[in-house]
């Protein structure tokens, strides 16, 4: 059917001729997502109320009222109390604040791991390459996480370790990807290098060459971050990550299923704050897939 | 009692960007053994035309927005229920389509794609009809028919795959056989031979054939009448000779002149300036006119009907309508 | 065929032996023996342990001799479960984990294929519309939050189920549906898109012409292409099975081997943890392996390569 498929490509001649730049037309594309936007807010809000949490959380997370213990909630304590009287709003944000610094960590460290392995792996090509993939396939094919447990078990529940543990689970995806990418620019180069022009080159490789990877990175980064976050609530659920009495979304959530028969809202908020989290992550990263992968651009 | 008679046929997809009316107010007839050739620019609607009757519009975003189809003088293409359609369509209507690489089922063997339209319209059992299945492979020239056929698609170069899509459009001996450009996406040598295999096989099953092309050369050596169309519409229509030799509209002179085969040695190659018109935007009078270089103010203010100017020669060109113009073969 | 399959479980040697020597040092360059939280073991009865164990030879002759109980089959005795070898305990608890993961992902496979499929059918409906929102919900919400809320609805608050254990037949239930949901939820987006794919395709508009009931081209022309995208998922789906596993046997108290896995982690007994890990990676390494079979057996122009 070509006659419906014409208008739709005649308004993306026009949008390029508009003369935005990869990264405006990409943002135009964001803003008009509403649940990347309204994910994007969310977690914004979330994160500042999280890192801020010492400034504005009502209470301290750790200050224990045995006398008070679990309470529903109410004007005094917004979301309850626990079983030791701490109140559950400021422990959630508490929770939060950690939750996301090994969200973040752990993502930049699958991030550098991928990229330097994809670039390698791209970079030489050949046999270096298919081994290199290969590896990657059989790695694929593994319970990653097991180790991970296995290594926590061994060396303590350490939370830069955590950091690095589950980095190094989360970076194959970006190492295929960053591969991919580092090979089409490759074919690219050798054009270019056919059409041996010094000032041109330049103007490719900042024009096509470092938005390419940059805009891929930071898709599949934002795509990363809940994965990192679910793989440390799945670990501090099981006991084997964030310890006590640091807590973070994952060890609140664990709480609370051991008490939920008496004290139902010390899962349900935490559940509640972690899932919307990740929601809301997810909707950012394919909002910025969409908006920014050109390649995609279905109607 | 013709075969086929088309009245009025309009096809339209609702897109996000509008609606394309892709096929404008179709009307022709087809008599049985008759070859009918329609010849357009891609977009021009003449692939939608033949999938509106074969009920192969997508819907949505396509959408029959009017017009009969009376096949056989009983049934109304357009109107009657997909059991109904079922009945026609594969049995006494067959179809075969432009690319054969994507038209023939990757996941089935040759076999059962072959016997499927015998099955399905009840015609055979099933070892009789893989017996005719073979016939059929190797009446349309593939060498080994008996044990190629239990291959699958991918093991077939592109030819073949046509020859298969022909065999399998011929296997329930079809009234009408429609092909959608079936030459477009082989090699040349390899056109030469599917367009032969199609007339050969016309003329052994007496079946009435229509043949879509965008090459006006492919058509030429092939149907007793062309129709052109043009944004939707019939420009033109007469059998082929005069359709050649006496062009009766600016469309269908400035295709034959901007054929280089057709053109004096050294002459500069003719194009036709300008684009096919957006079809999503409400055309007013004659849609050729922005790129017709005989167009005159009356041609831009109604649209045009199809009206006979000679006997068999149907134009909707106003001037060639008002006497105004007329040519005697196209490199005047 | 019989070469791929011959080629693909040697490739598989050499991984077992990564993963075996990973696991192996790992565990050796650990601070900490397994006996030492037994406050109550003298360094004599310490150093008596140690030598039942083997643990006081060098490294190497340790690895070695872990490697040759390998071969054998033997995954050695459980530091912390006396007079059961880790192979025992690992059958022992296996079959529940197995019945529990093929419920879910027998769930995963019907609901999952047939709420893409009915919704590829009806296309931008509400039958399209509320599965595919709750498929989203699904994959957004991880097992740990589900199972306790199913334990919370289901199991306290309306009573139909028990809130953990495993001992009546439904008392598979709730887990079942608490590690299936996941993927269910995408196995019923990937058939979904699959579907719709198949659907734009040429060869479905030639069945089309040859007038083929609708019913015919969904089952015999569009299935074996739509679903493939699910066949290469399972793959994938039992890593994830065995992961959520953990969870799920925790949650509800099942005694199968993923909770007897997270028992051991807290309990630093090495062998078994080792024992499961490698028990893990075979599992998981054979599983894939006949998923590519699966796979190259649907799809024709793979069979040929």
């Amino acid at each position: 059917m070509a006659a419906p498929a014409q208008p739709v490509a005649i308004t993306g001649a026009e949008e390029l001729e508009a003369g935005h730049s990869l990264w405006q037309d990409a943002w135009l594309r964001l803003r008009k997502n509403k649940l990347a936007v309204g994910g994007g807010v969310f977690i914004l809000v979330l994160a500042l109320a999280s890192f801020l949490s010492p400034l504005i959380a009502p209470h301290s997370y750790d200050t224990q009222n045995l006398a008070l213990g679990a309470t529903s909630p109410s004007g005094q304590h917004w979301l309850g109390t626990d079983d030791l009287g701490r109140d559950l709003l400021s422990r959630i944000l508490y929770g939060g604040r950690i939750s996301l610094s090994v969200g973040l960590a752990a993502t930049l460290v699958a991030v550098v791991i991928g990229v330097l392995y994809g670039t390698i792996s791209g970079y030489f090509g050949g046999r270096v390459d298919v081994l290199m993939m290969r590896i990657v396939d059989i790695l694929f094919s593994l319970p990653f996480i097991i180790f991970v447990i296995l290594l926590m078990v061994i060396y303590g529940r350490n939370i830069y370790l955590l950091f690095l543990a589950i980095g190094a689970v989360e970076w194959l995806d970006m190492s295929r990807i960053v591969r991919g990418q580092v090979l089409s620019l490759k074919k690219q180069e050798f054009i270019e290098a056919a059409q041996a022009l010094g000032l041109r080159r330049r103007r490719i490789i900042l024009r096509h060459m470092i938005p390419n990877v940059l805009g891929i990175v930071i898709i599949y980064g934002t795509l990363i971050v809940p994965r990192v976050m679910l793989t440390e609530a799945f670990l501090s659920f099981l006991g084997f990550g964030v310890q006590p009495p640091m807590s973070s979304w994952g060890t609140l959530i664990s709480e609370g299923a051991r008490s939920m028969e008496e004290f139902p809202w010390l899962l349900i908020f935490p559940g509640l704050a972690f899932s919307s989290t990740l929601f809301s992550l997810n909707f950012v990263g394919d909002g910025l897939r969409d908006a920014l992968d050109v390649r995609a651009s279905k109607d | 009692m013709p075969l086929l008679e088309v009245n009025d046929l309009q096809t339209s997809f609702h897109t996000r960007n509008g609606i394309v009316r892709a096929v404008n107010g179709v009307s022709f007839s087809l008599e049985r053994g008759e070859t009918l050739g329609i010849v357009g620019e891609s977009g021009s609607g003449k692939s939608v035309t033949c999938h509106s009757l074969m009920g192969l519009v997508p819907q949505p975003p396509g959408r029959i927005e009017s017009g009969t189809a009376m096949f056989d003088g009983k049934t109304d293409l357009l109107a009657c229920s997909a059991r109904e359609l079922n009945v026609i369509r594969g049995r006494r209507v067959a179809m075969i389509f432009q690319d054969p690489m994507t038209s023939l089922n990757p996941f089935m063997r040759i076999l059962d794609q072959l016997i499927e339209p015998l099955l399905t319209h009840k015609l055979a059992r099933r070892d009789e009809a893989v017996k005719r299945a073979i016939e059929m492979l190797e009446l349309v020239g593939v060498p080994d028919a008996a044990h190629r056929i239990r291959s699958y698609p991918h093991e077939f170069s592109g030819g073949m795959r046509q020859r298969v899509m022909i065999a399998m459009a011929l296997v329930t001996k079809p009234d009408l056989l429609i092909a959608d450009e079936p030459t477009t996406a082989l090699d040349v040598t390899v056109q030469a031979q599917i367009l032969e295999l199609i007339k050969r096989s016309q003329q052994q099953l007496g079946m009435a054939v229509i043949f879509i092309s965008h090459d006006l050369g492919v058509v030429s050596g092939f149907c007793d009448r062309v129709q052109v169309m043009y944004a939707g519409r019939i420009v033109e229509s007469a059998r082929t000779e005069h359709l050649f030799r006496s062009p009766r509209h600016p469309y269908n002179r400035a295709l034959q002149k901007s054929i280089p085969a057709l053109q004096p040695k050294g002459a500069a190659l003719y194009t036709i300036s300008g684009m096919p018109p957006d079809m999503s935007r409400p055309v007013q009078g004659c849609a050729f006119a922005p790129r017709c270089e005989f167009a005159v103010e009356a041609c831009r203010v109604r649209e045009v009907p199809l009206k006979e100017v000679e006997p068999g020669h149907r134009s909707a060109c106003l001037r060639v309508q008002e006497k105004q113009l007329q040519w005697e073969g196209a490199h005047v | 065929m019989l070469r791929f399959i011959a080629k693909r479980l040697l490739e598989t040697i050499p991984v077992l032996l990564i993963v075996a020597t990973l696991t192996f040092f790992m565990m050796k360059l650990a601070p900490g023996g397994p006996f030492d939280t037994d406050k109550a073991t003298t360094p004599e009865i310490k150093a008596q342990l140690e030598a039942q164990y083997g643990l006081n030879q060098p490294v190497h002759e340790q690895y070695f001799n872990y490697l040759g109980q390998l071969v054998r089959g033997d995954l050695g005795p459980s530091f912390k479960y006396a007079g059961w070898s880790v192979g025992e305990l690992l059958w022992s608890a296996f079959p529940v984990s197995l019945e529990l993961g093929c419920y879910a992902l027998a769930i995963a496979l019907t609901v999952g294929t047939l709420a893409g499929i009915v919704a590829s059918l009806r296309k931008n409906t509400v039958t399209d519309y509320v599965p595919m929102m709750f498929a989203t919900l699904g994959i957004c919400l991880p097992t740990f939050v589900t199972g306790p809320l199913l334990i919370m609805v289901f199991g306290i608050m309306l009573g139909w189920f028990n809130p953990s254990g495993w001992d009546f037949a439904s008392d598979r239930v709730l887990p079942a549906i608490t590690l299936g949901l996941y993927y269910t939820a995408y196995v019923a987006r990937l058939s979904r898109a699959g579907m719709l794919e198949v659907f734009n395709q040429d060869y479905i508009r030639t069945a089309r012409a040859k007038g083929v009931s609708k019913w015919r081209i969904i089952w015999r022309h569009s299935l074996r292409g739509g679903l493939l995208s699910v066949v290469t998922f399972i793959g994938p789906a039992i890593a994830g099975l065995v992961t959520g596993s953990l969870v799920v046997e925790t949650i509800f108290h099942i005694p199968g081997l993923g909770r007897f896995f997270v028992m051991a982690g807290f309990n630093r007994d090495y062998t078994m943890v080792m024992g499961t890990v490698l028990f893990y990676a075979t599992l998981i390494i054979l599983m894939n392996l006949l998923v590519d079979i699966v796979q190259v057996w649907l799809n024709p122009k793979l069979r040929f390569e």
